[in-house]
């Protein structure tokens, strides 16, 4: 008898996945300029999306104010490169560094709420982040800051190179973060905080310090939330309060995209931002309409699939492709005692 | 007589405006296994829950070793060797049943108890090690509940309704680990609705009646007259 924790599932999605990272990795050759922005795109959407469900999912930390830290991150790397000259490439591990930093005093507080009353606080310090925003003339103030085309030119001088490499950073983003979550999952601090999640009053009489293990979930997300502003932005070239203080672009539609996926599950954000995609690029056209389509599937999916569509994939064929759970292979007839 | 490990002195506990617990003072030799009784809504798993941390108190009316802990956190008592098997078990549906073993013992507290220990105790535990815990039959569940307080080698272990909704024969297989438990000088608190059940597992009772201690005395000598009038009042 063997214990492991992959499958044949879990196997053959590590070999496809390893090749499609190698196609994706070799996109810029094959795809034309829109379908890179969209890829990107797509790869931002499964980063956010994957943090927000570390957050929510595993930790229980239900924030409605991650636009705090995509604005904070775009920002500070706007004024990283902008104001202080830093290389692009250096901005944005250090906009991200700053987001953790700042989530350690932001945390200190907000930990104090519980439940409703913490998502509450989220979106209030969101709030407080834009309008500091708002009010900072170095970075244009309420209407915003363009990136210059000598900063955008050190990237690379061929517009081509630089999409280029904005792709690849953004592919680098998604696999750093969905890699994260999943070694954090693997570790003994991921084994807490799916006690945690489960049990909390159990966990607790067990010697688990819930605050810090929250505190360590709700920082090292700020920090890499942080990093996907900042890239965000590199990609928009333009910032402003407004957009990058955006609820609903990057909080709800994250939301709507971890619930439809299925929350709690590593595979779920990915397969939730890929439908979430379908719909806008099928649908966006029709404005209006489309929001309230999205609005539908999210409540059919909570109404008939509470557990996401990756739960009930799960649950009709018991796959993983993230193998976390422990499981057991070659057992022989098991001969009681 | 040794100093006791645990001693309360004039326990007041509540949540929020309900006081559940008024003046308690007890206290728990090393080694001694201490049953307590009471009829439901006495305040028994109360008193578990503030030993435990899981409810605030005046820090002086609790003491551990001479150290007042009334006003810590479950986890800085937890660390400190008091373990809780907690009332419904509340494992982690989450988890294989292993892995609600290992986080038991993620305190790291040296001492005998490990996974290979708790399996020689409870040998069903090791066939089942990969299921999920919710899985189990409920006198298997209270074993891994058992199991996972061990696994933090506890100086004091709170057993809080162990036999609650298990079938007289599991709650025997159960209670016969005991003795293998606390052999090695681990202290233990046992709540039990079952009286005969505890005065024979226990050196000495406590009754507790409408969060007031009602009777104290040994588990050996103690009149079944004595318990009744402190059980209900009359």
């Amino acid at each position: 008898m063997q214990v492991t924790r992959s499958s044949p599932a879990s196997r053959a999605a590590a070999v496809i996945g390893l090749l499609i990272v190698i196609g994706l990795v070799a996109a810029p050759w094959w795809a034309g300029r829109a379908d890179l922005r969209l890829m990107g795109e797509i790869f931002l959407y499964v980063s956010l999306a994957t943090l927000w469900n570390l957050l929510a999912g595993y930790a229980g930390l239900v924030s409605v104010g991650q636009q705090a830290y995509v604005g904070f991150g775009g920002y500070a790397f706007f004024a990283l490169t902008m104001l202080a000259g830093i290389p692009i490439l250096l901005a944005l591990p250090l906009a991200a560094v700053a987001g953790a930093l700042v989530a350690i005093p932001v945390a200190t507080l907000i930990f104090r709420l519980r439940g409703a009353y913490f998502a509450i606080g989220t979106w209030v310090v969101a709030e407080v982040f834009r309008l500091i925003a708002a009010q900072t003339p170095a970075l244009g103030g309420g209407s915003g800051a363009s990136l210059s085309a000598d900063i955008v030119k050190t990237l690379a001088d061929s517009r081509d190179l630089r999409e280029a490499i904005a792709f690849w950073l953004a592919l680098g983003v998604m696999i750093l973060t969905v890699g994260a979550a999943f070694l954090i999952l693997r570790s003994r601090r991921g084994l807490a905080l799916t006690a945690i999640r489960d049990n909390e009053l159990a966990a607790r009489s067990l010697g688990i310090d819930i605050w810090r293990t929250k505190f360590f979930v709700y920082v090292v997300t700020a920090g890499m939330t942080s990093l996907v502003g900042g890239l965000i932005f590199l990609q928009k070239l333009r910032i402003s309060p407004d957009a990058a203080f955006s609820a609903n672009d990057w909080t709800a539609f994250v939301i709507f995209i971890v619930v439809i996926g299925g929350i709690g599950t590593l595979e779920g954000p990915i397969l939730g931002t890929l439908i979430f995609f379908a719909l806008r690029e099928t649908m966006a056209e029709l404005g209006t309409i489309y929001l309230i389509a999205l609005g539908v599937v999210a409540i059919a999916v909570m109404l008939k699939a509470p557990t996401g569509l990756w739960g009930l994939i799960r649950a009709r064929t018991g796959a993983e492709l993230f193998p976390l759970s422990r499981r057991v292979t070659g057992l022989a007839p098991m001969s009681r005692k | 007589m040794p100093d006791p490990v645990l001693s309360l002195s004039d326990l007041d506990a509540r949540y929020g405006d309900f006081q559940a617990l008024y003046g308690v003072t007890a206290h728990v030799e090393p080694g001694e296994v201490v049953a307590m009784i009471g009829a439901n809504g006495a305040g028994k798993t109360t008193l578990m829950r503030s030993i435990a941390g899981l409810i605030r108190n005046a820090p002086e009316a609790i003491r551990w070793k001479g150290q007042a802990i009334g006003r810590l956190r479950a986890d800085q008592v937890a660390a400190l060797g008091i373990a809780l098997v907690p009332e419904g078990r509340l494992l982690f549906p989450s988890l294989s049943v292993e892995e609600n073993l290992v986080i038991g013992g993620q305190l790291k507290r040296p001492g005998p108890w490990n996974l290979s220990r708790v399996y020689d105790l409870f040998p069903i535990l090791q066939e089942r090690r990969n299921q999920q815990s919710t899985s189990l039959s409920g006198g298997q569940q209270q074993m891994v509940a058992i199991g996972r307080a061990l696994m933090s080698n506890p100086e004091l272990i709170l057993m809080d309704e162990i036999s609650l909704g298990l079938a007289p024969v599991i709650i025997k297989q159960i209670y016969e680990a005991l003795p293998g438990i606390v052999g090695q000088g681990m202290s233990a608190i046992i709540v039990e609705q079952d009286i005969a059940k505890a005065l024979s597992v226990s050196a000495r009772v406590y009754c507790l009646q409408e969060g007031r201690i009602s009777l104290e005395g040994r588990s050996d000598s103690v009149s079944r007259d004595a318990i009744s009038r402190a059980y209900f009042g009359m």
